[in-house]
Protein backbone atom coordinates (compact mmCIF):
# COMPACT_ATOMS: atom_id res chain seq x y z
CA UNK A 1 0.00 0.00 0.00
CA UNK A 2 1.21 3.50 -1.21
CA UNK A 3 1.23 6.36 1.51
CA UNK A 4 -1.72 8.69 1.75
CA UNK A 5 -0.29 11.93 3.54
CA UNK A 6 -3.66 13.03 4.04
CA UNK A 7 -4.76 10.09 5.78
CA UNK A 8 -1.46 10.01 7.68
CA UNK A 9 -2.01 13.65 8.73
CA UNK A 10 -5.66 13.26 9.76
CA UNK A 11 -4.50 10.07 11.71
CA UNK A 12 -1.26 11.81 13.82
CA UNK A 13 -3.97 14.89 14.41
CA UNK A 14 -6.57 12.33 15.77
CA UNK A 15 -3.81 10.71 17.94
CA UNK A 16 -2.95 14.08 19.11
CA UNK A 17 -6.48 14.99 19.88
CA UNK A 18 -7.17 11.88 22.10
CA UNK A 19 -3.98 12.40 23.54
CA UNK A 20 -5.47 15.86 24.87
CA UNK A 21 -9.01 14.04 26.34
CA UNK A 22 -6.45 13.01 29.41
CA UNK A 23 -5.75 16.73 30.70
CA UNK A 24 -9.52 17.85 30.11
CA UNK A 25 -10.41 15.01 31.71
CA UNK A 26 -8.39 15.86 34.58
CA UNK A 27 -9.96 19.27 34.78
CA UNK A 28 -13.46 18.06 34.24
CA UNK A 29 -13.42 15.41 37.35
CA UNK A 30 -10.69 18.25 39.31
CA UNK A 31 -13.14 20.87 39.41
CA UNK A 32 -15.63 18.74 40.74
CA UNK A 33 -14.16 17.59 43.60
CA UNK A 34 -13.38 19.20 46.74
CA UNK A 35 -11.24 22.11 47.13
CA UNK A 36 -8.61 19.88 48.72
CA UNK A 37 -8.35 17.05 46.83
CA UNK A 38 -8.12 18.52 43.19
CA UNK A 39 -4.68 17.77 42.74
CA UNK A 40 -4.82 14.22 43.53
CA UNK A 41 -7.74 13.92 41.41
CA UNK A 42 -5.58 15.52 37.92
CA UNK A 43 -2.83 13.30 39.37
CA UNK A 44 -4.93 10.16 38.95
CA UNK A 45 -5.01 11.27 35.22
CA UNK A 46 -1.80 12.31 34.85
CA UNK A 47 -0.25 9.23 36.11
CA UNK A 48 -2.62 7.25 33.68
CA UNK A 49 -1.05 8.82 31.15
CA UNK A 50 1.98 8.34 32.39
CA UNK A 51 1.86 4.50 33.51
CA UNK A 52 -0.55 3.71 30.45
CA UNK A 53 2.19 5.39 28.02
CA UNK A 54 5.00 3.62 28.62
CA UNK A 55 3.38 -0.12 29.50
CA UNK A 56 1.26 0.66 25.71
CA UNK A 57 4.97 0.24 23.80
CA UNK A 58 6.52 -2.36 25.74
CA UNK A 59 3.75 -4.80 25.66
CA UNK A 60 0.22 -3.05 24.84
CA UNK A 61 0.22 -3.09 21.47
CA UNK A 62 1.36 -6.64 20.92
CA UNK A 63 -1.35 -7.91 23.53
CA UNK A 64 -4.14 -5.55 21.70
CA UNK A 65 -3.09 -6.50 17.90
CA UNK A 66 0.01 -9.25 18.00
CA UNK A 67 -0.52 -12.78 17.60
CA UNK A 68 -3.73 -14.03 19.15
CA UNK A 69 -4.32 -16.42 21.83
CA UNK A 70 -7.68 -17.90 21.92
CA UNK A 71 -9.46 -15.24 20.34
CA UNK A 72 -9.38 -12.96 24.04
CA UNK A 73 -5.95 -11.02 23.72
CA UNK A 74 -2.66 -10.91 21.82
CA UNK A 75 0.77 -12.34 22.65
CA UNK A 76 2.43 -9.83 24.46
CA UNK A 77 5.51 -11.52 23.72
CA UNK A 78 5.07 -10.97 19.46
CA UNK A 79 5.73 -7.41 19.40
CA UNK A 80 7.24 -6.53 22.68
CA UNK A 81 8.72 -3.28 22.73
CA UNK A 82 7.05 -2.83 18.78
CA UNK A 83 9.57 -4.98 17.59
CA UNK A 84 8.36 -5.82 14.22
CA UNK A 85 5.42 -3.63 14.30
CA UNK A 86 6.95 -0.53 12.68
CA UNK A 87 9.50 -1.83 9.95
CA UNK A 88 8.86 -4.49 7.37
CA UNK A 89 11.73 -6.75 6.61
CA UNK A 90 13.29 -4.46 4.19
CA UNK A 91 13.77 -1.60 6.43
CA UNK A 92 10.64 0.56 5.05
CA UNK A 93 8.08 1.32 7.52
CA UNK A 94 4.70 -0.53 7.15
CA UNK A 95 1.81 1.03 5.41
CA UNK A 96 -1.41 -0.03 6.63
CA UNK A 97 -4.66 -0.60 4.46
CA UNK A 98 -5.21 3.33 4.64
CA UNK A 99 -2.20 3.96 3.10
CA UNK A 100 -0.94 5.20 7.28
CA UNK A 101 1.97 4.38 8.57
CA UNK A 102 1.58 1.38 11.58
CA UNK A 103 3.31 3.41 13.64
CA UNK A 104 1.15 5.98 13.35
CA UNK A 105 -2.06 3.61 14.45
CA UNK A 106 0.16 2.31 17.17
CA UNK A 107 0.07 6.24 18.85
CA UNK A 108 -3.69 6.37 18.06
CA UNK A 109 -4.26 3.32 19.77
CA UNK A 110 -2.34 4.31 22.73
CA UNK A 111 -3.97 7.12 23.40
CA UNK A 112 -7.38 5.18 23.99
CA UNK A 113 -5.55 2.78 26.55
CA UNK A 114 -4.88 6.00 28.46
CA UNK A 115 -7.95 7.72 28.54
CA UNK A 116 -10.29 4.61 29.16
CA UNK A 117 -8.00 3.60 32.34
CA UNK A 118 -7.82 7.32 33.37
CA UNK A 119 -11.85 7.72 33.14
CA UNK A 120 -12.30 4.80 36.04
CA UNK A 121 -10.58 7.44 38.73
CA UNK A 122 -13.41 9.84 39.18
CA UNK A 123 -15.41 6.35 40.94
CA UNK A 124 -12.60 6.00 43.51
CA UNK A 125 -11.69 10.33 44.00
CA UNK A 126 -10.36 11.70 47.04
CA UNK A 127 -9.33 8.30 49.25
CA UNK A 128 -6.55 6.14 47.26
CA UNK A 129 -3.14 5.73 47.49
CA UNK A 130 -1.32 7.87 44.67
CA UNK A 131 1.07 4.43 44.34
CA UNK A 132 -1.73 1.67 44.49
CA UNK A 133 -3.43 3.79 41.92
CA UNK A 134 -0.58 3.63 39.20
CA UNK A 135 -0.17 0.17 40.30
CA UNK A 136 -3.69 -0.63 39.44
CA UNK A 137 -3.33 1.35 36.05
CA UNK A 138 -0.27 -0.59 34.77
CA UNK A 139 -2.03 -3.74 35.83
CA UNK A 140 -6.01 -3.06 34.42
CA UNK A 141 -4.65 -1.99 30.83
CA UNK A 142 -3.02 -5.32 30.89
CA UNK A 143 -5.66 -7.76 32.16
CA UNK A 144 -8.61 -5.67 30.99
CA UNK A 145 -8.22 -2.79 28.47
CA UNK A 146 -5.89 -4.93 25.97
CA UNK A 147 -7.52 -7.81 25.73
CA UNK A 148 -11.16 -6.20 25.32
CA UNK A 149 -9.42 -3.78 22.45
CA UNK A 150 -8.23 -7.59 21.19
CA UNK A 151 -11.14 -9.33 21.39
CA UNK A 152 -13.38 -6.28 19.69
CA UNK A 153 -10.83 -4.46 17.37
CA UNK A 154 -7.71 -7.17 16.66
CA UNK A 155 -9.62 -9.73 15.29
CA UNK A 156 -10.73 -11.29 18.55
CA UNK A 157 -14.08 -13.11 20.05
CA UNK A 158 -16.08 -9.90 19.78
CA UNK A 159 -14.92 -8.55 16.47
CA UNK A 160 -16.44 -9.59 13.29
CA UNK A 161 -13.84 -12.45 12.92
CA UNK A 162 -15.74 -13.90 16.27
CA UNK A 163 -17.96 -16.28 16.50
CA UNK A 164 -20.96 -13.59 17.19
CA UNK A 165 -20.76 -12.05 13.26
CA UNK A 166 -22.30 -15.32 12.17
CA UNK A 167 -25.92 -13.52 13.58
CA UNK A 168 -24.41 -10.10 12.94
CA UNK A 169 -21.58 -8.15 11.91
CA UNK A 170 -20.76 -6.77 15.92
CA UNK A 171 -20.19 -2.90 15.57
CA UNK A 172 -18.17 -0.40 17.96
CA UNK A 173 -16.87 2.28 15.34
CA UNK A 174 -14.78 4.14 18.75
CA UNK A 175 -15.13 2.26 21.82
CA UNK A 176 -18.54 1.68 23.37
CA UNK A 177 -17.64 -1.58 24.83
CA UNK A 178 -13.85 -1.16 24.89
CA UNK A 179 -13.58 2.40 26.70
CA UNK A 180 -16.98 2.72 28.35
CA UNK A 181 -18.46 0.27 29.25
CA UNK A 182 -15.12 -1.37 30.20
CA UNK A 183 -14.22 1.77 32.29
CA UNK A 184 -18.08 1.97 33.71
CA UNK A 185 -17.93 -1.59 35.21
CA UNK A 186 -14.62 -1.66 36.20
CA UNK A 187 -15.59 1.87 38.27
CA UNK A 188 -18.18 0.13 39.38
CA UNK A 189 -16.61 -2.43 41.36
CA UNK A 190 -13.84 -0.60 42.43
CA UNK A 191 -16.37 2.18 44.10
CA UNK A 192 -17.73 -0.97 45.83
CA UNK A 193 -14.34 -2.95 46.79
CA UNK A 194 -12.89 0.45 48.35
CA UNK A 195 -15.63 1.91 49.94
CA UNK A 196 -16.90 5.00 50.29
CA UNK A 197 -15.66 8.18 51.15
CA UNK A 198 -15.86 9.37 54.76
CA UNK A 199 -19.35 11.48 55.41
CA UNK A 200 -20.28 10.25 52.11
CA UNK A 201 -24.22 10.78 51.99
CA UNK A 202 -24.20 13.18 55.54
CA UNK A 203 -21.47 15.76 54.50
CA UNK A 204 -21.35 18.16 51.46
CA UNK A 205 -19.42 16.95 48.65
CA UNK A 206 -20.06 20.10 45.91
CA UNK A 207 -17.90 20.54 43.21
CA UNK A 208 -15.68 23.24 43.90
CA UNK A 209 -15.09 24.38 40.32
CA UNK A 210 -17.57 24.57 38.00
CA UNK A 211 -15.68 26.58 35.50
CA UNK A 212 -13.35 24.28 35.24
CA UNK A 213 -15.50 21.08 35.01
CA UNK A 214 -16.60 23.09 31.93
CA UNK A 215 -13.55 23.94 30.45
CA UNK A 216 -12.80 19.82 30.62
CA UNK A 217 -15.97 19.41 28.87
CA UNK A 218 -14.95 21.41 26.03
CA UNK A 219 -11.61 19.89 26.06
CA UNK A 220 -13.20 16.36 25.83
CA UNK A 221 -15.52 17.45 23.05
CA UNK A 222 -13.03 18.86 21.31
CA UNK A 223 -10.38 15.83 21.70
CA UNK A 224 -13.16 13.59 21.09
CA UNK A 225 -13.21 14.74 17.28
CA UNK A 226 -10.19 12.38 17.04
CA UNK A 227 -11.51 9.74 19.01
CA UNK A 228 -14.45 9.39 16.32
CA UNK A 229 -13.33 11.39 13.49
CA UNK A 230 -9.91 9.31 13.87
CA UNK A 231 -11.91 5.62 14.41
CA UNK A 232 -12.53 6.13 10.34
CA UNK A 233 -8.77 5.14 10.25
CA UNK A 234 -8.47 7.78 6.98
CA UNK A 235 -9.72 11.31 6.55
CA UNK A 236 -12.97 10.49 3.90
CA UNK A 237 -16.44 10.65 4.19
CA UNK A 238 -16.99 8.10 7.33
CA UNK A 239 -14.85 10.18 9.13
CA UNK A 240 -17.22 13.35 8.67
CA UNK A 241 -19.94 11.15 9.02
CA UNK A 242 -18.58 10.75 12.54
CA UNK A 243 -17.89 13.90 12.99
CA UNK A 244 -21.18 15.50 12.35
CA UNK A 245 -23.01 12.47 14.14
CA UNK A 246 -20.57 13.45 17.47
CA UNK A 247 -21.51 16.84 17.67
CA UNK A 248 -25.49 16.10 16.62
CA UNK A 249 -25.80 13.83 19.30
CA UNK A 250 -23.94 15.58 21.87
CA UNK A 251 -25.63 18.71 21.36
CA UNK A 252 -29.17 16.75 21.72
CA UNK A 253 -27.37 15.01 25.14
CA UNK A 254 -26.80 18.77 26.62
CA UNK A 255 -30.73 19.68 25.97
CA UNK A 256 -32.05 15.93 27.22
CA UNK A 257 -30.23 16.49 30.66
CA UNK A 258 -31.05 19.89 31.41
CA UNK A 259 -35.12 19.28 30.25
CA UNK A 260 -34.78 17.05 33.24
CA UNK A 261 -32.87 18.96 35.42
CA UNK A 262 -35.27 21.90 34.94
CA UNK A 263 -38.15 20.05 35.33
CA UNK A 264 -36.81 17.48 38.49
CA UNK A 265 -34.58 20.29 39.67
CA UNK A 266 -36.12 23.43 39.22
CA UNK A 267 -33.03 25.19 37.18
CA UNK A 268 -30.73 24.03 33.86
CA UNK A 269 -27.44 23.89 35.75
CA UNK A 270 -24.05 24.25 34.13
CA UNK A 271 -23.07 20.37 35.70
CA UNK A 272 -25.81 19.42 34.10
CA UNK A 273 -24.51 20.91 30.57
CA UNK A 274 -21.33 19.65 31.14
CA UNK A 275 -22.46 16.05 32.14
CA UNK A 276 -24.91 16.12 29.21
CA UNK A 277 -21.24 16.61 26.60
CA UNK A 278 -20.30 13.49 27.84
CA UNK A 279 -23.22 11.37 27.93
CA UNK A 280 -23.77 12.47 24.68
CA UNK A 281 -19.96 11.46 23.39
CA UNK A 282 -20.23 8.20 25.28
CA UNK A 283 -23.17 7.43 23.48
CA UNK A 284 -22.13 8.20 20.19
CA UNK A 285 -18.94 6.84 20.40
CA UNK A 286 -19.47 2.82 19.41
CA UNK A 287 -22.71 4.20 16.47
CA UNK A 288 -20.84 7.20 15.34
CA UNK A 289 -19.82 5.55 11.64
CA UNK A 290 -23.04 3.50 11.46
CA UNK A 291 -26.09 6.40 12.24
CA UNK A 292 -28.00 9.09 10.57
CA UNK A 293 -27.59 12.33 11.73
CA UNK A 294 -31.28 12.46 12.80
CA UNK A 295 -30.70 9.12 14.08
CA UNK A 296 -28.10 10.76 16.19
CA UNK A 297 -29.39 13.46 17.55
CA UNK A 298 -32.23 10.98 18.96
CA UNK A 299 -29.56 8.57 20.66
CA UNK A 300 -28.05 11.47 22.12
CA UNK A 301 -31.11 13.04 23.76
CA UNK A 302 -32.14 9.86 25.00
CA UNK A 303 -28.58 9.55 26.66
CA UNK A 304 -28.04 13.21 28.06
CA UNK A 305 -31.79 12.21 29.87
CA UNK A 306 -31.21 8.83 30.85
CA UNK A 307 -27.30 9.47 32.83
CA UNK A 308 -29.39 12.43 34.13
CA UNK A 309 -31.93 10.00 35.89
CA UNK A 310 -28.73 7.55 36.39
CA UNK A 311 -26.88 9.92 38.20
CA UNK A 312 -28.68 9.69 41.13
CA UNK A 313 -28.69 5.55 41.64
CA UNK A 314 -25.43 5.87 43.46
CA UNK A 315 -27.77 7.25 46.70
CA UNK A 316 -30.31 4.70 46.22
CA UNK A 317 -27.81 2.05 45.90
CA UNK A 318 -25.67 3.47 48.81
CA UNK A 319 -22.13 3.26 46.66
CA UNK A 320 -19.94 5.74 46.56
CA UNK A 321 -19.12 6.03 42.53
CA UNK A 322 -18.08 9.94 43.22
CA UNK A 323 -18.11 11.28 40.11
CA UNK A 324 -20.51 9.44 38.48
CA UNK A 325 -18.11 6.95 35.96
CA UNK A 326 -20.82 4.35 35.92
CA UNK A 327 -23.92 6.95 36.08
CA UNK A 328 -22.40 8.23 33.03
CA UNK A 329 -20.16 6.06 31.02
CA UNK A 330 -21.57 2.73 31.72
CA UNK A 331 -25.16 3.39 31.44
CA UNK A 332 -24.50 5.78 28.17
CA UNK A 333 -21.69 3.22 26.94
CA UNK A 334 -24.51 0.68 27.15
CA UNK A 335 -27.20 2.51 25.65
CA UNK A 336 -25.06 3.62 22.67
CA UNK A 337 -24.08 -0.07 22.03
CA UNK A 338 -27.80 -1.12 22.04
CA UNK A 339 -28.87 1.72 20.51
CA UNK A 340 -26.77 0.73 17.08
CA UNK A 341 -29.54 -2.08 16.93
CA UNK A 342 -32.07 -0.04 16.59
CA UNK A 343 -31.04 2.72 14.41
CA UNK A 344 -27.88 1.22 12.44
CA UNK A 345 -29.00 2.34 9.16
CA UNK A 346 -27.74 -0.44 7.01
CA UNK A 347 -28.85 -3.18 9.83
CA UNK A 348 -30.60 -1.42 12.80
CA UNK A 349 -34.08 -2.48 13.75
CA UNK A 350 -35.75 1.22 12.81
CA UNK A 351 -34.33 0.82 8.97
CA UNK A 352 -36.16 -2.57 8.46
CA UNK A 353 -32.92 -4.43 9.37
CA UNK A 354 -34.72 -7.07 11.94
CA UNK A 355 -33.17 -8.10 15.22
CA UNK A 356 -29.67 -9.23 14.40
CA UNK A 357 -27.67 -6.61 15.10
CA UNK A 358 -30.08 -5.68 18.21
CA UNK A 359 -29.12 -9.24 19.82
CA UNK A 360 -25.25 -9.05 18.34
CA UNK A 361 -24.88 -5.94 20.32
CA UNK A 362 -26.98 -6.64 23.18
CA UNK A 363 -24.02 -9.82 23.21
CA UNK A 364 -21.37 -7.56 22.50
CA UNK A 365 -22.40 -5.22 25.73
CA UNK A 366 -22.83 -8.05 28.32
CA UNK A 367 -19.99 -9.59 27.24
CA UNK A 368 -18.10 -6.59 28.18
CA UNK A 369 -19.86 -5.95 31.14
CA UNK A 370 -19.31 -9.50 32.66
CA UNK A 371 -15.34 -9.77 31.56
CA UNK A 372 -14.53 -6.23 32.90
CA UNK A 373 -16.47 -7.06 36.33
CA UNK A 374 -15.04 -9.88 36.97
CA UNK A 375 -11.21 -9.02 35.71
CA UNK A 376 -11.14 -5.71 37.90
CA UNK A 377 -12.55 -7.40 41.28
CA UNK A 378 -10.17 -9.79 41.03
CA UNK A 379 -7.45 -7.57 40.18
CA UNK A 380 -8.91 -5.08 43.04
CA UNK A 381 -8.73 -7.89 45.71
CA UNK A 382 -5.31 -8.43 44.45
CA UNK A 383 -3.92 -5.30 44.86
CA UNK A 384 -5.75 -5.25 48.26
CA UNK A 385 -2.87 -6.01 50.41
CA UNK A 386 -0.79 -3.02 49.03
CA UNK A 387 -3.50 -1.03 50.61
CA UNK A 388 -6.13 0.96 48.72
CA UNK A 389 -6.95 3.57 50.91
CA UNK A 390 -4.94 6.73 52.68
CA UNK A 391 -5.90 6.95 56.34
CA UNK A 392 -8.83 8.46 57.65
CA UNK A 393 -6.36 11.65 58.85
CA UNK A 394 -5.55 12.41 55.66
CA UNK A 395 -8.49 12.06 53.64
CA UNK A 396 -10.28 14.13 56.08
CA UNK A 397 -7.93 16.76 56.21
CA UNK A 398 -7.79 16.52 52.26
CA UNK A 399 -5.34 14.16 50.20
CA UNK A 400 -3.60 16.98 47.98
CA UNK A 401 -1.23 17.47 50.93
CA UNK A 402 -0.92 14.29 52.79
CA UNK A 403 0.06 12.50 49.49
CA UNK A 404 1.58 15.17 47.39
CA UNK A 405 2.91 17.84 49.88
CA UNK A 406 0.86 20.51 47.85
CA UNK A 407 -2.14 22.29 47.67
CA UNK A 408 -3.87 23.72 44.94
CA UNK A 409 -5.12 26.96 46.75
CA UNK A 410 -3.91 29.13 49.19
CA UNK A 411 -5.83 29.16 51.93
CA UNK A 412 -5.42 32.26 55.08
CA UNK A 413 -2.21 31.44 56.93
CA UNK A 414 -0.40 28.98 54.95
CA UNK A 415 2.44 31.49 55.11
CA UNK A 416 5.57 30.56 53.52
CA UNK A 417 8.35 30.48 56.14
CA UNK A 418 11.62 29.32 54.41
CA UNK A 419 12.80 29.46 50.93
CA UNK A 420 15.32 26.82 49.42
CA UNK B 1 -13.67 57.32 68.08
CA UNK B 2 -16.02 54.87 66.47
CA UNK B 3 -15.34 52.13 64.68
CA UNK B 4 -18.78 51.72 62.38
CA UNK B 5 -18.55 48.13 61.09
CA UNK B 6 -21.17 47.43 58.25
CA UNK B 7 -22.04 43.97 57.06
CA UNK B 8 -24.14 44.46 53.58
CA UNK B 9 -25.09 42.81 50.51
CA UNK B 10 -22.28 42.83 47.68
CA UNK B 11 -24.02 44.21 45.15
CA UNK B 12 -24.94 47.14 47.50
CA UNK B 13 -20.97 48.03 48.09
CA UNK B 14 -20.41 50.70 45.29
CA UNK B 15 -23.77 52.81 46.33
CA UNK B 16 -22.14 52.14 49.88
CA UNK B 17 -18.46 53.31 48.82
CA UNK B 18 -20.28 56.34 47.12
CA UNK B 19 -22.31 57.44 50.05
CA UNK B 20 -19.96 57.21 52.34
CA UNK B 21 -17.75 59.60 50.63
CA UNK B 22 -20.38 62.06 49.96
CA UNK B 23 -20.48 61.84 54.62
CA UNK B 24 -17.40 62.89 54.46
CA UNK B 25 -15.31 59.41 54.55
CA UNK B 26 -11.79 59.37 53.33
CA UNK B 27 -10.90 56.02 53.87
CA UNK B 28 -12.35 52.29 54.64
CA UNK B 29 -11.34 48.69 54.53
CA UNK B 30 -14.02 46.72 52.83
CA UNK B 31 -13.33 42.70 53.25
CA UNK B 32 -15.43 39.42 51.82
CA UNK B 33 -17.11 38.06 54.52
CA UNK B 34 -19.81 35.10 54.46
CA UNK B 35 -22.62 34.32 56.79
CA UNK B 36 -26.08 34.41 57.21
CA UNK B 37 -29.01 36.17 59.05
CA UNK B 38 -32.90 35.82 59.30
CA UNK B 39 -33.00 34.78 55.42
CA UNK B 40 -30.80 31.61 56.19
CA UNK B 41 -29.02 30.20 53.43
CA UNK B 42 -30.27 28.66 49.94
CA UNK B 43 -30.39 25.32 48.34
CA UNK B 44 -28.26 23.80 45.41
CA UNK B 45 -28.39 21.18 43.31
CA UNK B 46 -25.53 19.32 41.72
CA UNK B 47 -26.65 16.52 39.59
CA UNK B 48 -29.55 15.81 41.30
CA UNK B 49 -27.92 15.88 44.90
CA UNK B 50 -29.49 18.72 46.65
CA UNK B 51 -26.78 20.97 49.05
CA UNK B 52 -28.23 23.66 51.70
CA UNK B 53 -25.20 26.69 51.69
CA UNK B 54 -25.88 27.80 55.20
CA UNK B 55 -23.30 30.86 53.95
CA UNK B 56 -24.06 33.21 51.67
CA UNK B 57 -21.31 35.81 50.43
CA UNK B 58 -21.44 39.60 52.23
CA UNK B 59 -19.44 42.40 52.03
CA UNK B 60 -17.85 43.77 55.45
CA UNK B 61 -16.92 47.47 55.59
CA UNK B 62 -15.16 48.88 58.70
CA UNK B 63 -14.83 52.56 58.92
CA UNK B 64 -12.87 54.77 62.16
CA UNK B 65 -15.12 58.19 62.48
CA UNK B 66 -14.50 60.72 65.05
CA UNK B 67 -17.55 60.78 67.89
CA UNK B 68 -19.71 63.23 65.97
CA UNK B 69 -19.78 61.81 62.69
CA UNK B 70 -21.00 58.66 64.09
CA UNK B 71 -24.92 59.30 62.82
CA UNK B 72 -23.83 60.81 59.64
CA UNK B 73 -21.89 57.98 58.77
CA UNK B 74 -24.45 54.98 59.84
CA UNK B 75 -27.00 56.56 58.52
CA UNK B 76 -25.27 57.16 54.82
CA UNK B 77 -24.23 53.41 55.26
CA UNK B 78 -27.53 52.30 56.34
CA UNK B 79 -29.37 54.14 53.91
CA UNK B 80 -26.96 52.88 50.63
CA UNK B 81 -26.94 49.47 51.58
CA UNK B 82 -30.52 49.33 52.27
CA UNK B 83 -32.78 47.16 49.70
CA UNK B 84 -36.11 46.63 51.98
CA UNK B 85 -35.38 42.83 51.71
CA UNK B 86 -34.61 39.95 54.18
CA UNK B 87 -30.70 39.80 53.95
CA UNK B 88 -29.64 43.42 53.73
CA UNK B 89 -27.08 42.72 56.92
CA UNK B 90 -26.37 44.74 59.63
CA UNK B 91 -24.42 47.77 61.03
CA UNK B 92 -22.82 48.47 64.37
CA UNK B 93 -21.09 50.65 66.40
CA UNK B 94 -18.19 50.39 68.80
CA UNK B 95 -16.06 52.12 70.42
CA UNK B 96 -12.16 52.87 70.31
CA UNK B 97 -9.79 53.61 72.56
CA UNK B 98 -7.08 55.00 70.16
CA UNK B 99 -6.03 55.12 66.43
CA UNK B 100 -2.17 55.76 65.67
CA UNK B 101 -1.59 56.24 61.67
CA UNK B 102 1.62 54.22 60.58
CA UNK B 103 3.00 56.62 58.53
CA UNK B 104 3.18 59.81 60.52
CA UNK B 105 2.93 58.32 64.25
CA UNK B 106 0.16 60.63 64.90
CA UNK B 107 -2.65 59.59 67.70
CA UNK B 108 -5.99 60.06 68.13
CA UNK B 109 -8.54 62.46 66.34
CA UNK B 110 -5.54 63.50 64.32
CA UNK B 111 -5.20 60.00 62.95
CA UNK B 112 -8.29 59.47 61.23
Amino acid sequence: MELDTGATAWMLMSASLVLLMTPGLALFYGGMVRGKSVLNMMMMSFGAIAVTGVVYVLWGWSMSYGADVAGIFGNPFDQFGLSGAIYDDAGEFIIDDFGVPAIVGIGFQATFAIITVALISGAIADRVKFGSWLVFVGLWVTVAYFPMAHMVWGGGLLSPDGPFASIATPIDFAGGTVVHINAGAAALVLALVIGKRKGFGSEPMRPHNLPLVMLGAALLWFGWFGFNGGSAFTADGTAGLAWVNTTAATCAAILGWLVVEKLRDGSATSLGAASGVVAGLVAITPAAGALSPVGSVVVGAIAGALCAFAVSLKYRFGFDDSLDVVGVHLVAGLWGTVAIGFFATESGLFYGGGASQLAVQVIIAVIAVLFSGVVTLVLALAIRPLGWRVSEEAEVSGIDLAVHGETAYENSGSTITEAR
Amino acid sequence: MKLVTGIVQPHRLDDVKTALESAGVRGMTVSEASGYGRQKGHTEVYRGAEYTVDLVPKVRVEVLVADADVTAVTDAMVGAAQTGKIGDGKVWVVSVDDVARVRTGEHGDAAL
